[in-house]
């Protein structure tokens, strides 16, 4: 049974990774699993310079899910270049660096640093929800999303990877965009914004108001969505959104995607994400699948 | 290096000290290296409420292999609540030990204070009975005359107790106790409501005395990942690059003067 896949000409030996700002850079899920397990490791985004993030509460518990606003708190390129790559190339796995950035200039500049860097493929955030310049400003319009794409991709020495967002009238459109613009694969979903009050202090849960919801409550939703996605262009699709188990990922493979993130899961179950790619093992066994592949929008 | 892991803590016995308020003990691999002032994930086992409550060790038993959880019920429908209803055999999935813990050693030779507000107050029971120093005050703040834990806490030390409305010890707040008995410490200890931890940031620095918080903050892994329960710090910290200290991993114990409130 062929477990590997190949996504953009990087070859994952399983087709499982975490999502961005699940598991930071892996050094404390690295205490509880063996982080060579995995597909790929997908960092929490990074920019060019460090950035603060938001004030707390930052996050909220929410029925099967949870909604956060940390606004991209990050230790800026130069200090993740030396720290968290030599961590993660100790271990057997790809390494996915998300970037986020406030301006083109800023993903560019990010992107051009890391082209000297021996890591594998990189994820553009245009999908936070909870950063007021960037990020979603660009993942909400077809036509900038497009051109960051094309900026991103003249400094880019690795492939490209979208990170779409689920806010947004059509999915399918958004992942056109990013492919006329040169993307090489497209990820989503990013999470869903939301609003908690808490209803006896008449306040908001988050500091920020408003935040990305995600975990098994999306879990549908991202489903539909990577279906959309997947079948308006001809990109790989790396499914996410509320994947806790091997069933929640082979759904999204079976909806079109050739890889998945396991997200919010990581939080309650470090083990989640190796959990989910030993049961997808399990599942091709049982229905006589020969290689991942053979999965990939398999639905009638 | 993987040595750690989510386990299934059995749950010894379970009893409620005081309105809303809820003791537990626990067999769990964690007691075995468990300190003063961490705190364990609980999970609920309920797929709806999926995220760790962090709670405070209130006592180790480390020959049992047992933890002691004292938790406030924060309302109906709520994971906490599910904990209350639960008892002994039913089992909870918990990890921990989590975060550092206070400095013991920081109280050799001297006068300490150790001073519990509200659901502040029952980490600071395996810290009295841990504590080696010169003079042991325990400060102890509660609302009214349900004052938990305190029979223990006079095992452990001179006891001062403060309540809102007066009913027992001070009228007013842990800052009360300490003016009204005249007490005086050159090392302090403290867990409880952020006002109340302003407040002893500033008598530490008036008094400039060594004075160790710890912090609470809505967390969503408790490992040190998510960078949801950061508190702001006056230098700008190493890991982060930015003024922020996780709670959870650098945490929850800080000295007063490194932190922001």
């Amino acid at each position: 049974m062929n477990m590997k896949v190949n996504i953009a000409g990087v070859e994952w030996k399983n087709p499982v990774t975490v999502a961005s700002g699940t598991f930071g850079s892996g050094e404390e899920f690295s205490e509880f699993v063996d982080l060579s397990r995995l597909g790929a490791v997908t960092t929490k985004g990074v920019a060019n310079i460090p950035w603060e993030g938001n004030p707390t509460p930052r996050v909220a518990e929410t029925a099967s899910g949870m909604m956060n606003a940390v606004g991209l708190q990050n230790p800026g390129i130069d200090l993740f270049c030396r720290r968290d790559i030599p961590f993660l190339k100790q271990f057997d796995t790809k390494i996915i660096v998300n970037v986020c950035g406030k301006s083109t200039e800023d993903y560019c500049e990010v992107v051009e640093r890391l082209s000297n860097e021996d890591v594998d493929m990189l994820e553009i955030n245009i999908s936070c929800p909870n950063v007021k310049e960037g990020g979603i400003a660009f993942g909400q319009n077809p036509k900038a999303a497009e051109e960051i794409t094309r900026a991103v991709k003249k400094y880019a020495k690795q492939p490209v990877i979208m990170k779409l967002s689920p806010n947004v009238t059509s999915i399918a459109d958004m992942a056109r965009a990013v492919e006329a613009g040169g993307a090489d694969a497209i990820s989503l979903i990013n999470t869903i914004t939301g609003m908690k009050i808490d209803i006896h202090r008449r306040k908001f849960l988050l500091a920020n108001k408003t935040g990305g919801v995600s975990g098994p409550a999306i879990h549908p939703i991202a489903v539909r969505m990577v279906y959309e996605a997947a079948h308006a262009v001809r990109l790989p699709v790396i499914g996410m959104g509320g994947i806790a188990s091997a069933e929640d990922a082979v759904e999204m493979i079976l909806a079109g995607a050739s890889a998945v993130s396991v997200g919010t899961a990581n939080f309650y179950n470090p083990l989640a994400a190796v959990e989910v790619a030993e049961g997808i093992e399990s599942y091709m066994e049982r229905y006589g699948f020969e290689s991942v592949g053979e999965m990939v929008g398999c639905v009638e | 290096m993987v040595n750690r892991k989510k386990e299934n803590a059995v749950i010894l016995s379970q009893e409620k000290i005081a309105s809303g308020i809820f003791s537990m003990w626990l067999k769990t691999e964690a007691a075995l290296q468990a300190r003063p002032g961490q705190f364990i994930s609980m999970y609920t086992g309920d797929e709806s409420r999926l995220l760790p409550r962090p709670i405070s060790i209130c006592e180790i038993d480390g020959e049992k292999g047992a933890l002691r959880v004292v938790y406030r019920v924060t309302g109906p429908g709520t994971g906490t609540e599910l904990f209350s209803r639960m008892k002994a055999g039913d089992t909870i999935p918990v990890i921990g030990p989590l975060g550092n813990g206070f400095p013991l050693e920081r109280a050799a030779g001297k006068k300490a204070f150790l001073i519990g507000g509200g659901i502040g107050v029952p980490p600071i029971l395996e810290l009295a009975k841990q504590l080696d120093c010169d003079r042991k005050q325990i400060i102890v703040g509660y609302r009214d005359s349900e004052t938990f834990l305190r029979n223990e806490f006079e095992q452990n030390g001179e006891m001062y107790i403060s309540t809102e409305d007066g009913s027992v010890g001070t009228k007013g707040n842990v800052m009360d106790a300490i003016r009204e008995n005249a007490l005086e410490a050159d090392v302090i200890f403290a867990c409880g409501p952020t006002p109340m931890l302003r407040a002893l940031q500033a008598y530490a620095a008036d008094n400039r005395i060594e004075c160790y918080i710890s912090l609470e903050e809505r967390m969503a892994c408790g490992i040190g990942a998510c960078l949801a329960c950061v508190c702001k710090t006056k230098e700008k910290d190493h890991h982060s690059n930015v003024n922020n200290k996780r709670i959870c991993k650098d945490g929850p114990v800080f000295l007063s003067t490194e932190v922001e409130l």
